[in-house]
């Protein structure tokens, strides 16, 4: 699947490139089912970035995780969801030092989740590089409730946990690895804009 | 700005260059708190010149009760430091900025790591004790050529992430070491000569660490250097400056309106532009880039200097 392009927004709605190999620097890869490829993608630009590379694959096929060790890097975690993968991260990103680059691919929800942990960890931002691959789903916070709802491709949505219909802002926290959802009929209750599929 | 007249409370030799200056205001009142690197302005009569230099407190950031600098001594320096040395006496009143910080602590870091070379300890000084308050975990590496010139010693905190290396002795400093293998999170400071800065940023980068973590204060004074004129486009009028002043004192002293903050070429707050140079700008500041210095349109006067036939500045 080819990289995405995002729809013009506010400033601060993060958008990602395509990920830019840093030579055989320490490295830490995060990628989803989708993502995958974009590390190939990247091993293929330049051999050298598996050198030192540890990779964290989220929800990825069993060929896939070969595929990619095949790339030679030092090591490569498979885990089944995002859930199972933060403890992970967290224990890579505990042994990790200063110039440590991070590479993540996939969906923003997996992208906003693992900077924000990389982020809290001490990582600068500036050592992180994330690139966009399949769809365009997001991670989502009810800013009434503060709950937290994945995959949500649709505007407006329902909140998972408080049932509100929510608006899908392009204001997205760093520090929570979400975008705002805002109640869509607070001032007319019942008045609902037409759903439409979220675009990048 | 206003610069209160505070008194000098007590001088100490620190080392055979470098003397410890107190200030107090004289009515005893609280003075302004301050953050780790900052600096204050220091205002001094010498002769029929106005000097001003800035230094860097290496008091307690919390303490109002005074502020404390250390002023090592530039015998081939336009004269500031000797000034202070020789001239000044305890008991004696001089202006004194209020602080300014242009090398402040990113308190957003895990650990802070210290590079001090020579005199540019003192920021690192008044830092340790802000760091330690905050219970932010440190390490200061302290490069000097000899023991006795290592006057930052008797200030720094008897501690085992304190790590000084003698050139002298052969214990040379190894940025490269310092830096492999830090934690996530953590950022370098540097002080101290031009040449240190520069091996700090190229270690850094070379092992790959964001801008964002390498920090700097170049510690460089106006040098001394032949008399030149310039002249302010606004009223026409000439300025001498003299051999032993810098061009950003010569317009102070002569009414011109000019900021300023670090007096040493760090800020930017003094640049100015150049409306007519035939000739060519001593460009001694760390802050224009290349290009404008090529440019000749532009001038930090806090630093730089001019040869030439005519200066004209945009004041
Ligand atoms: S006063 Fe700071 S650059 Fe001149």
């Amino acid at each position: 699947m080819p990289q995405t392009e995002f729809t013009p927004s506010i400033d601060s709605r993060p958008t990602y490139a395509a990920l830019v190999p840093q030579g055989s620097a320490p490295a830490l890869m995060v990628a989803d089912a989708a993502g995958a490829a974009a590390l190939a993608d990247l091993a293929s630009a330049d051999a050298a970035v598996m050198d030192r590379a540890h990779v964290l694959l989220v929800g990825a096929p069993a060929a896939a995780a070969d595929r990619i060790a095949a790339l030679g890097p030092v090591s490569v975690h498979p885990a089944p969801d995002a859930e199972a993968a933060l403890p992970l991260l967290a224990q890579l990103l505990s042994t990790a030092r200063m110039g440590t680059q991070l590479y993540l691919a996939g969906g923003e929800g997996l992208i906003g989740q693992v900077a924000a942990q990389a982020l809290a960890a001490g990582m600068a931002a500036g050592a992180i590089q994330a690139e966009h691959r399949g769809p365009v789903a997001r991670r989502m916070q009810c800013v009434h409730c503060k709950g937290f709802t994945e995959e949500v491709e649709t505007d407006p949505f329902t909140c998972a946990h408080c049932g509100l219909t929510l608006f899908v802002r392009d204001h997205f926290s760093r520090r929570l690895g979400a975008f705002q959802g805002v109640c869509v009929d607070a001032e007319a209750p019942g008045e609902i804009p037409e759903t439409r599929e979220i675009r990048p | 700005m206003t610069r209160p007249l505070l008194k000098v409370a007590a001088i100490e030799t620190l080392s055979p260059l470098v003397k410890r200056f107190r200030f107090e205001d004289p009515e005893g009142a609280p003075l302004p708190v301050f953050s780790g690197g900052a600096h204050v302005t220091v205002e001094m009569a010498d002769g029929d010149v106005l000097r001003r230099n800035s230094y860097s407190l290496i008091s307690d950031p919390n303490d109002g009760s005074g502020y404390e600098i250390a002023v090592r001594r530039e015998d081939r320096g336009r004269g500031g430091s000797r000034y202070l040395h020789e001239a000044v006496a305890e008991g004696d009143l001089l202006a004194v900025s209020p602080p300014a910080n242009l090398f402040a602590l990113d308190l957003r870091a895990r650990r802070h790591v210290l590079i001090a070379g020579g005199i540019g300890i003192t920021p690192f000084l008044s830092q340790l004790r802000q760091l330690d308050r905050a219970g932010q975990p440190w390490e200061l590496h302290y490069a000097v050529r000899s023991r006795a010139e290592a006057a930052g010693l008797a200030l720094l905190p008897e501690s085992a992430h304190v790590h000084l290396h003698v050139s002298e002795e052969g214990s040379r400093m190894d940025i490269g070491a310092i830096l492999d293998g830090q934690p996530l999170g953590t950022h370098v400071y540097a002080c101290g000569p031009e040449g240190l800065i520069a091996a700090v940023a190229d270690q850094a980068a070379r092992l790959g660490w964001p801008a964002a973590a390498v920090h700097s204060e170049a510690f460089a004074a106006p040098p001394p250097g032949e008399a030149f004129e310039v002249v302010l486009a606004a009223s026409g009028r000439s300025v001498a400056v003299g051999p032993r002043q810098s061009l950003l004192e010569a317009l102070e002293a002569a009414g011109a309106e000019i900021d300023s903050s670090c007096r040493g070429g760090a800020c930017g707050r003094c640049e100015t532009a150049v409306t007519a140079c035939e000739g060519r700008i001593l460009h001694h500041d760390h802050w224009l880039s290349e290009a404008e210095r090529a440019a000749q349109t532009r001038i930090m006067p806090c630093m730089s200097r001019f040869k030439g036939a005519r200066l004209e500045l945009d004041l």
